[in-house]
């Protein structure tokens, strides 16, 4: 390489432009060195070095929200610069801000190494916030790799649990299977489309903008189509879309709590982000197929994810499954996108709702669980409220707004939603979508019921289920942590201006 | 209108809910009591004073209006207050049952008592909100405000079967909210006003009104709904069972004043917005609201056992006099309806209040099983029979000129109908009775003189009879003076002034 490229790349703005990716790499790497170098007693400084980086990285971007120029394309088009990308951005170090918390309540309880789980949520970070604004299916596949490897390894980060390693290998498993079909997709499209040149500039079929304008040309290339829809698969994933959602149950409840967390939040919303890069941008020729497609996944996953929740006592098992479902919801969403553009913005309301309650619920999850997290049932929840009203009431406002009930945040992020079906005519799935939120009730309610309801139980015969210990009390941090999340889901259900103004159209 | 008036009625609605947030950060007890006594106080001051403010000439309008941005401006979503003669009357029961429920709570005694009083000061914010937005979408925001609370209370201080109840009215009433919300939704992006400011959704209906077919499957959205919510027969099944297991206050406000939502919001959305739809659906309303609540429920209340159990069924049989006064879509039928459900509102909380102190006294809900209280709690007795009384629909109750006006309307739509209606209040009568002479008169059965032989009865004292007096002056009032509610909703209903009823007096 030339010496005048290199300083033609170094004088361009186009590192700034990924100032807080590159930090967030730069600190992952400097969590490391910190091990090596400070005495052992200062190692537990680690987490809180973690958590400062992000929340630097995260008031940086906040504060720099506007200051992009909205479709700049930099590395010659590996990356696209974008507001819902800034939106991306933001949520993400939000959520991985959230899981350094929730790592500090639970990892102190295993005897496993500490350091680099904060490298690796960091890393993974990094690599969800290029993923949500790549622009080249390179630049995409590497980005979602890297992210997908990262949680391979959080996933069986218990690595002495047999229920964590069980889980690791079946994401593994089926997300190596996934990776498969998405690069397969990837391959057709490049094969498809092959390569364009236009004006002494050679565009490939890895470039969102060439397969965009191939398949406006070619609207009814098989190959393209079959690719485009492969993609989308791997893509389904992410999300936990029917059918690609059967690993969801097992690998929740065998990870980590803060992993779980982060699966069900970060994991979940970068599928939203790819999803509606993808549908609006390389694929958006493809309407006519996406619409029918996207309307099954939706349907059959709203049934799906309520109907296998209802059974379910384990409390991670319930949040991988209602999971399911509310990425039903989100995928009516998608699709009303298609004739209602302001939906997508809806999708990112109901993603941050979704996110403040979630990480509530996990907050109080991570301290009702004893040292083993993946056997958490409904039941142990009993006399939370007495013994523990203060998470009692974070539990309460966490399930209420995943429920949906007003005044809470998640009843603003359906009603938006379905605000946006209506105006796209999409009646038949509103009606599932309402079937499945009543089916909904009964579980979230029956959690609220074990907290808050003093129920009956005989008492325990012998000595196979002894008496729980009372949950440890949160310290001021989870304190706050929780009370804000709280607050914001309280505060968003009926004053919805601070996401309202860069989420919506005004 | 006088600004400060409105800044009144949002004070009204904030009251109750920001008690409710100051106690549930960690107010002492003590003080808790009694900011919660202020809290229940202070919206029906309000309440009064907007009342007789309230400009009677044109009372269709709103008066008191409000704006408050929420940051859905572009959604036409605002936080938008104000009454007009339809609403406040309802804001007035509200504010009276909620005072009444509220004392009534004070002296309960029961455990957890701070948690209980927060519950039910957001019940009551809620309340107050419905019916004084005018924003169709806080109009539901506030129903289900005032909403959740009422599960959580069923759950924690219920009765019998309480978990049951409390589930069973969860998913019923989650279903019928989600049912009128989509109805709601439906009226928003349909009528082209892209708001859902009443005020503007009537404006958008009056330039152009929405097409038939439309108006028939909205109307019938809303129709299931509302009808879920305020157990239109088949669909009432969680109304005894939850008012049975309901603690008394909850069940006041409930059966009271928050199971009329459905009935406002048919009054006051549907009929302006939707009035083909509901005609489409008139017929087929009238015969499940006929024969169903007033006839077959009426004969079920009959056969109950259980005191609360039978006021559950009797207040689904009187939903149904409502629904057949609205099926007759005239101005007469209208404003009997909101005369009928502020009467049955007072009539209904007195009788839930009532049963408790009879349990109180008796230690059981079961009739067979009581006799011959009038002889050692002379006033509860007076009080349980006047409020009985008042539920017949006696002369002198404000019940009584809803039930006429009702009937008038009703035989315009249907001679038959109106046959099955008065045969209901029949019906009424015979289980109203039996269930007083069971309770007050008669020998003591052999349980209950074991009870009192323990625990000797003692008449009300001025703690429960407080909060029996508010509703029954209030009662008595309306039955003497319905033109204090007939005038405003007259007018409402007819911008032209012309004379309803003439029940004066």
């Amino acid at each position: 390489m030339s010496t005048e490229l290199l300083k033609a790349v170094a004088a361009s703005n186009e590192w700034w432009a990924l100032g807080p990716e590159i930090i967030l790499a730069c600190a992952a790497l400097g969590l490391l060195v910190l091990e090596l170098v400070t005495p052992k007693a200062q190692h537990r400084f680690i987490p809180h070095a973690a958590g400062m980086a992000l929340a630097v990285v995260l008031a940086g971007v906040a504060l720099n929200f506007g200051k992009i120029w909205d479709g700049e394309e930099l590395f010659g088009g590996l990356i696209r610069l974008s507001m819902p990308g800034q939106v991306a951005r933001v949520f993400f170090l939000l959520s991985s801000l959230l899981v350094c918390f929730l790592a500090t309540v639970c990892l102190p309880r295993a005897r496993v190494p500490r350091v680099e789980f904060y490298h690796l949520l960091l890393v993974v970070t990094a690599a969800l916030m290029l993923l949500a604004q790549s622009n080249h299916f390179v630049m995409f596949f590497v980005a979602l790799e890297t992210v997908t490897i990262g949680f391979y390894i959080l996933v069986s980060y218990y690595r002495e649990r047999a229920s964590s390693l069980e889980a690791g290998l079946k994401y593994l498993v089926l997300g190596a299977l996934s990776s498969a079909i998405l690069l397969f997709g990837i391959v057709l499209l490049y094969g498809a489309v092959g390569r364009v040149e236009a004006g002494g500039v050679v565009h490939t079929g890895f470039e969102f903008g060439t397969v965009l304008t191939f398949l406006r040309e070619n609207p009814g290339n098989f190959l393209a189509t079959a690719g485009a829809l492969l993609v989308i698969g791997g893509v389904a994933f992410k999300i936990g879309a029917f059918p690609f959602q059967i690993w969801v149950p097992d690998v929740y409840q065998g990870a980590p709590t803060p992993v779980t967390a982060f699966l069900a939040v970060s994991s979940k919303a970068a599928g939203f982000a790819v999803l509606l890069l993808l549908v609006h941008g390389a694929f958006a020729p493809l309407a006519g197929v996406l619409v029918p497609v996207l309307s099954l996944l939706a349907a059959a996953t709203i049934i799906f994810g309520n109907l296998s929740a209802l059974t379910q006592r384990n409390t991670k098992r319930l949040m991988g499954l209602s999971g399911v479902a509310h990425a039903g919801y989100l995928l009516i969403g998608v699709v009303a996108s298609f004739t209602v553009p302001w939906a997508a913005g809806a999708v990112w309301f109901y993603l941050f709702t979704y996110l403040l309650a979630s990480m509530a619920v996990f907050g109080v999850m991570a301290y009702v669980a004893g040292p083993d997290d993946s056997g958490e049932e409904l039941d142990h929840y009993a006399r939370l409220a007495r013994e523990r009203p203060f998470l009692g009431a974070v539990l309460a406002v966490g399930v209420g707004s995943l429920a949906g009930i007003p005044p809470l945040a998640g009843f603003m992020g359906k009603l938006l939603l379905f605000v946006a079906a209506f105006h796209a005519q999409l009646y038949g799935l509103l009606a599932v979508a309402v079937v499945g939120v009543v089916i909904s009730i009964f579980y979230y309610f029956g959690w609220i019921k074990a907290a808050w309801f003093e129920i009956w139980t005989p008492p325990a015969a012998g000595t196979d289920s002894p008496a729980r210990p009372l949950p440890a009390g949160p310290k001021w941090v989870g304190v706050a942590a929780l009370a804000l999340l709280t607050f914001a889901t309280v505060l968003l259900g009926f004053f919805q201006a601070p996401l309202s103004g860069w989420l919506l159209p005004r | 209108m006088n600004p400060s008036n409105a800044q009144l009625l949002q004070l009204a609605i904030a009251t109750p809910l920001g008690a409710a947030l100051i106690i549930a950060c960690g107010l002492p007890k003590r003080f808790s009591t009694k900011l919660a006594a202020a809290a229940f106080t202070a919206p029906l001051l309000i309440a009064l004073w907007l009342w007789s403010q309230f400009p009677a000439e044109n009372a269709h309008q709103y008066a008191y209006l409000s704006t408050t941005y929420t940051g859905l401006a572009a959604f036409g979503i605002s936080l938008k207050l104000g009454l007009n003669g339809i609403a406040l009357p309802m804001f007035l029961l509200a504010a009276i049952v909620g005072l009444a429920a509220g004392l009534y709570a004070l002296r309960s005694g029961a455990e957890r008592l701070k948690l209980y009083l927060v519950l039910l000061l957001v019940m009551h914010g809620g309340l107050l909100g419905v019916f004084a937005s005018v924003d169709i979408f806080f109009f539901y925001f506030f129903h289900e405000l005032a909403l959740i609370p009422t599960f959580i209370m069923v759950g924690i201080w219920g009765g019998r079967d309480r978990n049951y109840a409390a589930m069973k009215l969860t998913i019923y009433l989650t279903a019928g909210a989600m049912l009128s919300l989509l109805g709601l939704i439906a009226l928003y992006v349909k009528s082209g006003a892209n708001s859902f400011d009443l005020i503007e959704l009537k404006d958008a209906v009056a330039a152009q009104a929405l097409a038939g077919h439309t108006q028939n499957w909205i109307g019938g959205l809303l129709l299931l709904g509302f009808g879920t919510l305020v157990s239109l027969w088949p669909l009432h099944t969680w109304a005894p069972l939850g008012y049975g297991a309901a603690p008394s206050s909850a069940a006041m406000l409930h059966a009271g004043v928050l199971k009329k939502f459905g009935l406002y919001g048919l009054i006051q959305i549907a009929i302006p917005l939707i009035p083909l739809g509901l005609q489409h659906w008139a017929w087929k309303l009238a015969l499940l609201a006929g024969i169903g609540n007033v006839l077959v429920v009426g004969f079920v209340t009959m056969a109950q056992r259980d005191l609360k159990q039978m006021l559950g069924y009797s207040s689904v049989m009187h939903m149904g006099y409502c629904f057949l006064g609205i099926a007759a879509l005239s101005t007469i039928g209208t404003g009997g309806v909101v005369l009928l459900m502020v009467a049955h509102g007072l009539s209904v909380a007195l009788l839930f209040l009532l049963a408790t102190s009879i349990h109180h006294r008796t230690h059981t809900f079961d009739l067979s099983e009581m006799g011959g209280l009038a002889q050692k709690t002379p006033v509860l007795a007076a009080f349980f029979v006047a409020a009985t009384m008042a539920g017949i629909g006696l002369p002198g109750f404000a019940n009584f000129w809803g039930e006429l006006t009702v009937f008038v309307a009703l035989w315009k739509f249907s001679h038959a109908l109106t046959a099955v209606a008065v045969a209901g209040v029949i019906i009424s009568a015979v289980y109203g009775l039996r269930a007083a002479a069971r309770v007050f008169f008669g020998p003591a059965s052999e349980q209950l003189q074991r009870v009192t032989a323990q625990h000797p009865p003692a008449d009300l004292d001025w703690k429960e009879k407080l909060p029996a007096l508010i509703l029954l002056a209030a009662l008595l009032l309306f039955g003497f003076y319905p033109k204090a509610i007939s005038q405003p909703v007259d007018q409402a209903l007819n911008p032209a002034p012309v004379t309803l009823t003439a029940p004066a007096r």
